[in-house]
């Protein structure tokens, strides 16, 4: 009997790595499969040149990474100020009942899978793009044109899908909020709204900052949806109306016909993008630890 | 003179309040607006195109015309690999984080790692699937090399909710069971886990929501093809996936709403029973 549940435990011991082996196995195969071309082409080459033509066996990645950042930095413009104040609606504005309601809402975005984001995206925001937005531009700038396939587009679909994560992250850091600290600032005769931008905000600052940078991961790691409205074309882009190409997007839609060494270069896209994520997460777990855990 | 000012400082007040208050209603609204219009949209546009011959006839003409009866077969055969693999691996992880483990080193490291698997994104997957399991392991395109990316995807959902339900079981069950002569293990298994079924459940239900509606990692492990899987070592395709190959290529309008509608369709009834099943626990 006694070695019988000697045996479950180390099984289970197993299954508890079982995550941690998945992860060294992620990291080895994806750099182990794009190490060479990157170290072949030079990996400053690589990171800082502007052309990626890979049928022609250049693989300047730069332009993806401006594509990425352009689409990203949209998406927090869009979803910082949205998710804070959908997370103070829900913890402090609204009822308990309402609140639930709400909430669920949001859980219901996190829900919809990216492809139907895309999809939607595609036959909705980029021919509105196109036909609403196209004509305000070009009151300032006549010469501009767009196809509706475009940095705007993608940070926009990008902001509500990475509503959730934000909304609920910054909700729990405000909630986690001790009572004291906001009786003691009613006290003192501030009203709600001062309370709300001077005491509570700030001493949930943890948490929303680490809600922001994982809703940025998020979005830096999206595919589908960005794949179907931003464009796909690996250029620098001059406005947010042009059309740009990602990382995720460029590895999705160019891996079904990649030549070997094209193939390899994707995975050296991979890599990037696996490297950022990871200092990404990183940091989002010691901004935790760092300004305290009221965030938990 | 102060009366004066104390009077313009509160009309200066209430005028901010009106200004704080009506940008968060506004921001909030735009928040639901936005659910309501997406759901919205595709169900008006899809659910007239969801028909008997859509659901179980074969597409035809790369799906211009026809139903969609092999992908929703892929998609079943793919999300019950993934499941199959992912909820042993997943409760026992959680069993080991609640019952076994002593807050050290070695737990600290694990913890971090379910968090980063967690962290990882789809296409990142996809890229180890394809070299790992299609390449490595010579799997092919095929149901079980995207069944097996999958699990990897799904199994910190599991082990996550499993692990959240255990830690309510009062450890007065524990102590109970343990005073009456049953080992560790039996008292785990009979006395604790009975407790969390709802909590695996939902685990389990979120796991399959998130397997439904990948797409990257499935595309680059499981293929696009349109037949019917006869084996785990086929190539097919899966909802998600063939709504991408139809929206991007323009194949067919009808069949893409259809499509879109109901993978939507499915998110609402996996958000609802996870509700439903979360609000029982609740009263647990």
């Amino acid at each position: 009997m006694k070695t019988y549940e000697k045996v479950i435990e180390k099984m289970i011991l197993l299954c508890a790595v079982a995550a941690t082996l998945s992860v060294a196995l992620i990291t080895v195969f994806i750099f182990q499969s794009g190490l060479p071309v990157m170290a072949d082409y030079g990996v400053f080459d690589f990171i800082a040149g502007t052309t990626w033509k890979p049928t022609n066996g250049q693989y300047g990645i730069f332009p993806l990474i401006a594509g990425t950042l352009s689409v990203t930095l949209g998406a927090l413009a869009i979803g910082i100020p949205t998710g804070i104040a959908c997370a103070v609606f829900l913890a402090e504005i609204l009822p308990p009942k309402p609140a639930r309601l709400f909430k669920s809402a949001i859980e219901l975005l996190a829900g919809i899978p990216s492809v139907v984001y895309g999809f939607f995206g595609l036959v909705v925001l980029v021919p509105a793009i196109r036909n609403y937005i196209l004509p305000v531009f070009q009151i300032f700038d006549p010469d501009i044109t767009t196809t509706g396939f475009s940095i705007l587009a993608g940070a926009v679909i990008l902001a509500i899908m990475i509503l959730p994560t934000i909304v609920s992250m910054s909700e729990n850091a405000i909630a986690a909020v001790p009572a004291e600290y906001k009786e003691a600032s009613l006290a003192l005769g501030a009203n709600k709204r001062e309370t709300i931008t001077k005491v509570l905000i700030p001493a949930a600052k943890s948490g929303i900052i680490s809600s922001v940078i994982l809703g940025m991961g998020r979005a830096i790691g999206e595919t589908m949806a960005v794949l179907l409205i931003t464009g796909n074309m690996a250029v620098i882009p001059g406005s947010v109306l042009d059309s740009v190409a990602t990382l995720t997007g460029t590895i999705a839609m160019e891996m079904s016909y990649a030549s070997p060494t094209h193939q390899q270069a994707l995975f050296a896209v991979g890599i990037v993008l696996f490297v950022i994520i990871m200092l990404l997460n990183l940091t989002a777990q010691l901004t935790v630890k760092r300004l305290g855990g009221e965030g938990k | 003179m102060s009366g004066v000012n104390t009077d313009r400082l509160k009309r200066k007040k209430s005028a901010a309040n009106g200004v704080f208050y009506g940008v968060i209603g506004l921001l909030a609204a735009l928040t639901l607006a936005c659910l309501i219009i997406i759901i919205g949209f595709i169900l008006v546009r899809g659910l007239g195109n969801i028909n008997w011959e859509f659901l179980s006839q074969e597409p035809r003409r790369m799906g211009r015309e026809g139903g969609i009866f092999s992908v929703i077969v892929g998609t079943i055969w793919v999300t019950l690999v993934s499941i199959v693999i992912a909820t042993p691996i997943g409760i026992a992880s959680a069993i080991y984080f609640t019952e076994y483990s002593k807050e050290g080193r070695l737990v600290k490291i694990i913890r971090f790692f379910t968090e980063v698997l967690a962290g990882i994104p789809s296409i990142i997957f996809g890229l180890f699937g394809f070299a790992f399991f299609v390449v490595f392991l010579g799997m092919g395109w095929s149901v079980i090399s995207g069944g097996l990316t999958l699990s990897m995807m799904i199994l910190p959902t599991l082990t996550r909710a499993t692990e959240e339900s255990l830690k309510t079981v009062p450890m007065s069950y524990r102590e109970g069971s343990l005073s009456l002569g049953a080992t560790k293990w039996q008292t785990i298994v009979k006395v604790v886990l009975p407790c969390c079924r709802p909590g695996i459940l939902t685990g389990l239900i979120l796991g399959i929501g998130r397997a439904i509606g990948e797409t990257a990692a499935i595309m680059l492990t499981v293929g696009g093809s349109l037949r019917l899987p006869s084996s785990l070592f086929d190539s097919t395709r899966t909802m998600a996936v063939h709504l991408y190959m139809l929206a991007s290529e323009g194949l067919s309008e009808e069949k893409t709403y259809a499509t879109a509608a109901l993978l939507i369709i499915i998110v609402l009834i996996i958000n609802t029973a996870a509700n439903l099943i979360g609000k029982k626990l609740g009263t647990l």
